[in-house]
């Protein structure tokens, strides 16, 4: 995509629709939304309140959309939104703020002010403006399909390992099975021990499943820039791969970015719908335990609670089967307050995690997610999101907490119930 | 052209003038919104998101918890603009005349309750808008014209009715006047949310309802 001042001012133009017109027309500057972000309570700092992150947006749409606008512009009375308003915009859509959507919750007009957000960004990053992190993690997408840049053959590595762990065959490029497993790259770097796991809780439920070679990740850095052009070639990968291989249910790993690209956003950025099906891994292990196909035995007693992963619950709509799944596991299981679709980010979605300036920041308003934690007493959090994971484990070392974290699978597994079959 | 002149043109020629500019201008503003269109959703539904979209305009008017004190003093002087606008009673009479439909109205006392209060709590939304620090860099010149023209109407009614400041009929006029300023200015101002809030909650209620969010 070429990038300039220019392009970034017609992106934003174009991506003004109807709900965001209805959102500028509505917006009376309350300032509600800041209470509900962690980087406005945390820091106190005005400048962080979500609806501050689109002004450039609300100044083209006022002057391009409305009458009053118009005729402000022909008589020189409003200012035309510069390369330099741009520029100071990145800091606050990109550097400061996770997409988590919770301002969204509760704009008494009911602006969903993180889909303005999302908007904003893809005019930055037509601008050229988008973090270089990320358009780097968007080129090692584009390059070896993965975001951290490992190729196939890594996984296929992890492949065997885990077949030699378990003494389970695991499918790649299989056709006309039941799922098509997409992983987050730190699931292959970091939380590998997934693929043993699921290779166990598949075999065990009877559902058959494979890799694709053609696309073995789900995440996907063209979603957290904007850029439609590059989140639609990594999702027509896992399209093409599905398509070639027959099969109709595509799983999204644990990580919210990636289901919400996969799940929510892919049909609308290739501009067709899916011939197949998309789930969530923790919605595939509640439909196998609604269907009496994933058994497990044992209860944790520890006290644990959830973090919501913001992608996948408050905006992808994945609330009841984490919880259906931990009642099974678990028999000491507390909610954190404010959960689902209110619970507070971790701090590291959005592409915040790839941006090194946003460390300070992005540790500062963990400071949220610990009062969470501690208030509650827990030995362990279990979330169902990578990046959270990662954010949640930097968090708690940080700040010295004794808090262990587990990836909802894992947990899953560790309990399961394995049958003997002859 | 005397007082009593500038009264009748306010209530006759004046009040038609704004009348046709509201209207006019509240369509067009819809219009413009409508007319940007809304992107079609391609990704398979868990639901239509026309309930949802419904419920997020009722259960957006219900009270959040955090900035307790500015959505006490929203709520009180929504309410009491409504009350005063629609139930006092030479204001139900004017609709009468106008639609045909008469609804009563409500004794002078409870009125005049409604007003003070909304004069106190509108006070006290503009005294954060300058020393809440979120508020203040927020804060537009067309944010303070919205609370002018919307606090000016409630002003001069009071006045007008407790017969302060100017004679009788100069005041009433005056507050005749505030009042189509506000009608005019509610098509041209941050004060369209007063219709356009409804589309945002819907827009946002059923976007969320279609993924099986209840916001």
């Amino acid at each position: 995509m070429s990038t300039s001042f220019e392009n970034g001012i017609n992106t934003l133009k174009e991506v003004i629709d109807a709900p965001i017109a209805a959102y500028f027309s509505s917006c009376t500057n309350c300032g509600i939304c800041a209470q509900a972000c962690i980087f406005h309570t945390e820091t106190g700092d005005p400048k962080y309140t979500p609806i501050r992150r689109v002004e450039p947006m609300r100044r083209i749409w006022e002057q391009e959309y409305t009458l009053v606008g118009k005729v402000k512009k022909a008589l020189g009375l409003s200012k035309p939104v510069t390369q330099q308003d741009l520029e100071d915009c990145v800091e606050l859509a990109f550097e400061s703020c996770t997409t988590c959507g919770r301002c969204s919750m509760v704009c008494p007009v009911g602006n969903d002010i993180v889909y303005m957000i999302r908007r904003m960004r893809e005019g930055l990053t037509a601008a050229g403006l988008a973090p270089k992190s990320l358009q780097e993690a968007a080129v090692r997408t584009l390059e070896k399909g993965s975001v951290m840049g490992f190729p196939m053959k890594t996984l296929e590595a992890m492949v065997k390992a885990a077949e030699k762990e378990t003494g389970i065959d695991i499918n790649i490029d299989k056709p006309d099975v039941d799922y098509l497993l997409l992983l987050s790259s730190a699931e292959v770097m970091q939380f590998n021990e997934i693929i043993a796991s699921l290779a166990i809780i598949f075999k065990e439920a009877g559902v058959t499943w494979t890799f694709s070679t053609l696309a073995h990740e789900a995440g996907n850095p063209g979603m957290h820039m904007g850029a439609s052009d590059i989140e639609a070639q990594m999702i027509n990968r896992i399209v093409q791969a599905a398509e070639e291989l027959n099969i109709k249910n595509v799983i999204s790993p644990e990580c919210g970015h990636a289901y919400m690209a996969i799940r929510w956003e892919g049909p609308n950025v290739i501009g067709r719908p899916y011939p197949f099906k998309v789930f969530h891994i923790i919605e595939v292990l509640d439909q196998l335990r609604e269907q009496g196909k994933l058994k497990t035995t044992g209860c944790e007693s520890e006290r644990i609670t959830f973090h919501d992963p913001c992608q996948a619950a408050r905006r992808g709509g994945v609330n009841q089967p984490q919880r259906n799944l931990l009642n099974m596991v678990s028999s000491n299981f507390i909610e954190m307050k404010d959960s689902m679709a209110c619970n507070w980010c971790c701090g590291g979605g959005g592409g915040m995690n790839t941006i090194e300036k946003a460390e300070p920041l992005m540790a500062k308003v963990f400071n949220r997610k610990r009062t969470q934690i501690e208030e509650l007493d827990v030995t362990t959090v279990v979330t169902m999101c990578a990046t959270c994971r990662n954010t949640l484990e930097e968090g708690i070392e940080n700040n010295n907490m004794n808090v262990e974290v587990v990836g909802l699978t894992e947990l899953v597994a560790n309990h399961l119930l394995k049958e003997k079959k002859s | 052209m005397n007082e009593v002149e500038l009264l009748n043109w306010a209530r006759g020629p004046g009040l038609m003038y704004a009348t046709i500019i509201m209207v006019f201008g509240l369509t067009l503003r819809i219009f413009e919104i409508l007319s940007l269109g809304r992107p079609k959703e391609l990704a398979e539904i868990r639901d239509s998101g026309v309930r949802d979209g419904w419920m997020t305009i009722l259960k957006r008017s219900l009270p959040e918890p955090a900035h307790w004190k500015l959505i006490t003093a929203s709520y009180i002087f929504h309410v009491g603009l409504l009350v005063v606008i629609f139930f006092f009673i030479p204001h139900t009479q004017l609709f009468r005349d106008v639609f045909g439909i008469f609804w009563g109205g409500w004794p002078n006392y409870v009125i005049d309750f409604f007003t003070v209060l909304s004069i106190a709590a509108m006070l006290y939304t503009l005294v954060t808008r300058f020393y809440d620090p979120t508020r203040r860099i927020l804060s537009k010149m067309s944010d303070y014209f919205a609370w002018v023209v919307t606090f000016l109407p409630l002003l001069t009614g009071y006045m007008a009715f407790h017969r302060l400041g100017m004679d009788y009929t100069t005041m009433l006029a005056v507050h005749i006047l505030s009042v189509e300023l506000l009608m005019i200015s509610l098509p041209i101002s941050k004060l369209t949310h007063a219709i356009t809030f409804s589309m945002a909650r819907y827009y946002t209620g059923s976007n969320n309802g279609r993924k099986g969010i209840h916001s």
